[in-house]
């Protein structure tokens, strides 16, 4: 298992331009990971040092492969939206999101306006949930310990919205081909307004405990730099792009699920290093939070589920004491009422829908980059081919061009600002 | 013959005592101060992070340390789902652990390998290393881990002898 | 540039160009794929420089048997999109690598390899990438398993998922 050892080279440029002298033929190849507290997760750098400056880094991926695209062509196409949420567990809805509108659009449906207007709501929820728990895990790892406690405090109230809503935590399923598997419950409109009124100024906070703070900006400011012209070469999306000056969200062009009924900004900057993604994400977390109050201010009334009961999920769920469960009211209808609906619900739930045969590749913005989904049907009632392009596979195949000439504590900070989540990445 | 069997007895009983007074005491400060090794792997991971945060508060406890080196740990808390490339990683690091150390597996994942029925993942850490406390769940709650470790503590306590 | 523009730009110069559902296929063969990569990318109209996911399809009992899907846009205009298809035989299964003209093809390639064993001539570094580098077979390949065990519950076994009826 001998990773390639590069041959030692002659000098070494350190990330803030001072050329450095090879003090010795050593190099020492040091193993980071897969169970270190800084690494976001299992990734295993190997890295080769002189001294203090990275010459060379290969990461190692594959310790959190589960196997999501196969397991998917052996369930029906209702139960795919299971999996898929796993796979980048810090952005559930975002797969959702771009699974069930890649079906959709082989179904050659649409889901509902009030549908879609609540998928935006939740998938904006979720962007603000993960940059939160990106600017935890960041802080921790560059060492403002508070950050990781302030973080995860506003990311609770999240989750209850979440859990108020779909009846869990993470890993939701909420999203399904046709439209969302419930409606919002009552009280949840209350709830998400609280929410927006409380959020932007904990933004606030935090602004004012990290921006300012010249350790924080000692740690990022020209670290981890990542030109616009590298990012087109290695396919980098999302905030690192942004960050290097190129103003593209697909939010905006190549919009999904109504996102162009909303008024909000691409935030972008122009030094593409950790501090210029720092200040993106923030600036990312403002903008979802108008988006959300757009959405509740226009909500539109109508179902959430599509009309055609050959495609609609049919079994009415609600949230109980125990969580997500067939609502009584749909147990006694499918039990004592109606035949038909019973013989439905149970070809539906076992068999499946059949999808007409096609390929289609869908895209949405994560709060990581683009979430690309090629979805391959050849008529029956099993995905033939799901395959899931997530950001952060790229962004980590991408991390040796980030730290190579910088120092091995600038490689803790480009990967924080990197943000990968390795569920993404070996799926 | 009977004066002897009794001194014997009693010096007996008083070592024992002695000895259960401070098995008792080693078990206690042992569960008010178990540190978990950071092995959080996917999902799960988040959720004992969550547990570890201000709301559901590890600290009470005494575990809000998660000490990265395996050496200084003794819980290993398997959150999350075990690839088959990360299973010898994980019993590397189990094996780094001083005795006494506990595993609780945290998820369904880790417990059974989840609803990942397939070749990637290890149907079970319980096939890798010794498991004390399985949590169900996908994720489970930070509640649902709370009662795990609490049931762990339990079981610390229960241990009969000092080593 | 619509789906239907662009199909007909492209159909200039290709003879396989088709649209559905909004989308725009190009099928070529196999030995033109770095010269219609470095094409689509250089030419100013098209502009197609952003290599957005490189994955296969397994069709076994088909000829050409495994389908290459290389998914290209433009940063430019990222509502241009492309999907270029190249078909490869079942009993050769290689093809020229992509990471000459889009440098992110390098460790897409690698789990193409790693899952359906199809080798890359000139990729800088083939190997597997996300199972153990021992692992015998390609997984994601229609004939091989799913790999999993049956369930025990409450006295019955379970079958695992492929092994089901329904």
């Amino acid at each position: 298992m001998a990773e390639r050892i590069p041959t030692p080279l002659g000098g070494t440029e350190v990330a803030r331009g001072v050329q450095a002298q090879r003090l010795s033929d050593d190099l020492m190849v040091i193993n980071m990971g897969p169970q270190h507290p800084s690494t976001h997760g299992v990734l295993r750098l190997v890295l080769t040092l002189d001294g203090e400056t990275v010459v060379d880094c290969q990461p190692v991926v594959g310790y959190l492969h589960t196997g999501i695209e196969k397991n998917t062509e052996y369930r029906t196409w209702h139960q795919g939206a299971t999996f898929v949420t796993r796979a980048d567990y810090l952005s559930p809805f975002a797969n959702e999101l771009a699974y069930a509108i890649s079906v959709e659009r082989l179904l050659g449906i649409e889901a509902p306006p009030r549908a879609q207007a609540i998928r935006v709501m939740v998938s904006e929820l979720n962007r603000i949930a993960s940059h939160l728990v990106w600017l935890a895990t960041s802080g921790l790892e560059l060492g403002a310990i508070s950050v990781m406690l302030y973080g995860f405090r506003e990311r609770e109230k999240i989750l209850d919205v979440f859990e108020a809503i779909t009846g869990l935590r993470m890993n939701h399923a909420y999203i399904r081909p046709g439209g969302l598997v419930m409606d919002l419950p009552e009280g949840a409109e209350a709830r998400i307004r609280d929410l927006l009124r409380d959020m932007g100024s904990k933004v606030d906070e935090y602004e004012s405990l990290l921006s300012g703070n010249p350790i924080w900006v000692e740690r990022n400011r020209g670290v981890g730099v990542l030109t616009a012209e590298q990012c087109r070469a290695w396919a980098v999306t999302g905030p690192m792009l942004r960050a290097a000056g190129v103003a593209h969200d697909l939010r905006k062009a190549d919009p999904v699920s109504g996102y162009e009924l909303y008024d909000f900004e691409i935030p972008t900057r122009e030094e593409a290093d950790c501090y210029a993604r720092y200040e993106i994400r923030l600036a990312e977390i403002r903008e979802s939070l108008k988006i959300v109050e757009q959405v509740l201010d226009s909500m539109p009334g109508g179902r959430v589920m599509v009309d055609d009961p050959k495609i609609a999920w049919p079994a009415q769920l609600e949230v109980g004491p125990d969580g997500i469960g067939n609502s009584e009211r749909y147990v006694r209808h499918i039990m004592e009422e109606s035949m038909e609906a019973l013989i439905n619900h149970f070809k539906l739930v076992t068999q499946g829908v059949k999808v007409p045969a096609g390929e289609v590749y869908t895209c949405v913005e994560s709060p990581r980059g683009e979430l690309g989904y090629y979805v391959v049907s050849d008529g029956g009632v099993r995905p033939y081919r799901v395959r899931i392009k997530d950001p952060s596979f790229l962004h980590v195949q991408v991390i040796p061009e980030i730290v190579r000439g910088g120092l091995v504590a600038d490689v803790v900070a480009s990967i924080a600002s990197v943000d990968p989540v390795m569920g993404g990445v070996d799926r | 013959m009977t004066d002897a069997v009794r001194r014997a007895e009693e010096e007996e009983l008083r070592q024992g005592i002695l000895t259960t007074t401070l098995a008792k005491l080693v078990n206690w400060a042992r569960k008010q101060s178990t540190w978990p090794v950071t092995f959080g792997l996917a999902c799960c991971a988040i959720e004992m992070m969550a547990t570890g945060a201000g709301h559901h508060d590890l600290a009470r406890w005494g575990m809000e340390v998660f000490r990265a080196s395996p050496r200084q740990a003794d819980l290993m808390i398997v959150a999350g789902r075990v690839s088959q490339k990360m299973g010898p990683v994980l019993r590397q690091i189990y094996d780094q652990m001083p005795e006494p150390k506990w595993v609780i597996s945290m998820g369904v994942c880790a417990s059974s390998g989840g609803m990942f029925n397939n070749y990637g993942v290890i149907q079970g850490v319980d096939t890798v290393v010794p498991v004390d406390v399985y949590v169900p769940g996908c994720p489970p709650r930070p509640e649902m881990l709370m009662y795990g470790i609490l049931q762990l503590h339990e079981k610390i306590e229960r241990r009969g002898t000092l080593t | 540039m619509s789906p239907d523009r662009l199909a007909g730009r492209l159909a200039e110069r290709f003879p396989d160009v088709h649209v559905a559902r909004g989308e725009v296929t190009l099928t070529i063969e196999r030995d033109a794929l770095v010269e219609t990569l470095r094409y689509l990318r250089d030419e100013a109209d098209l502009a197609f420089d952003f290599l957005s996911d490189l994955s296969c399809t397994d069709w076994p009992g088909r000829e050409p048997r495994i389908w290459m899907a290389y998914h290209l846009a433009s940063l430019l205009d990222h509502r241009r999109r492309l999907r270029v298809k190249a078909g490869l035989p079942a009993d050769d299964l290689r093809i020229a690598t992509a990471s000459e003209v889009h440098p992110s093809a390098g460790w897409h390639e690698r789990e193409v390899y790693d899952f359906f064993g199809v080798t890359f001539d000139g990729h800088p570094d083939l190997r597997r990438i996300e199972l153990p580098e021992e692992w015998v077979g390609h997984p994601l390949r229609k004939d091989e398993p799913l790999g999993g065990v049956a369930t025990q519950y409450k006295g019955a076994y379970v079958p695992p998922p492929d092994q089901r009826e329904l």
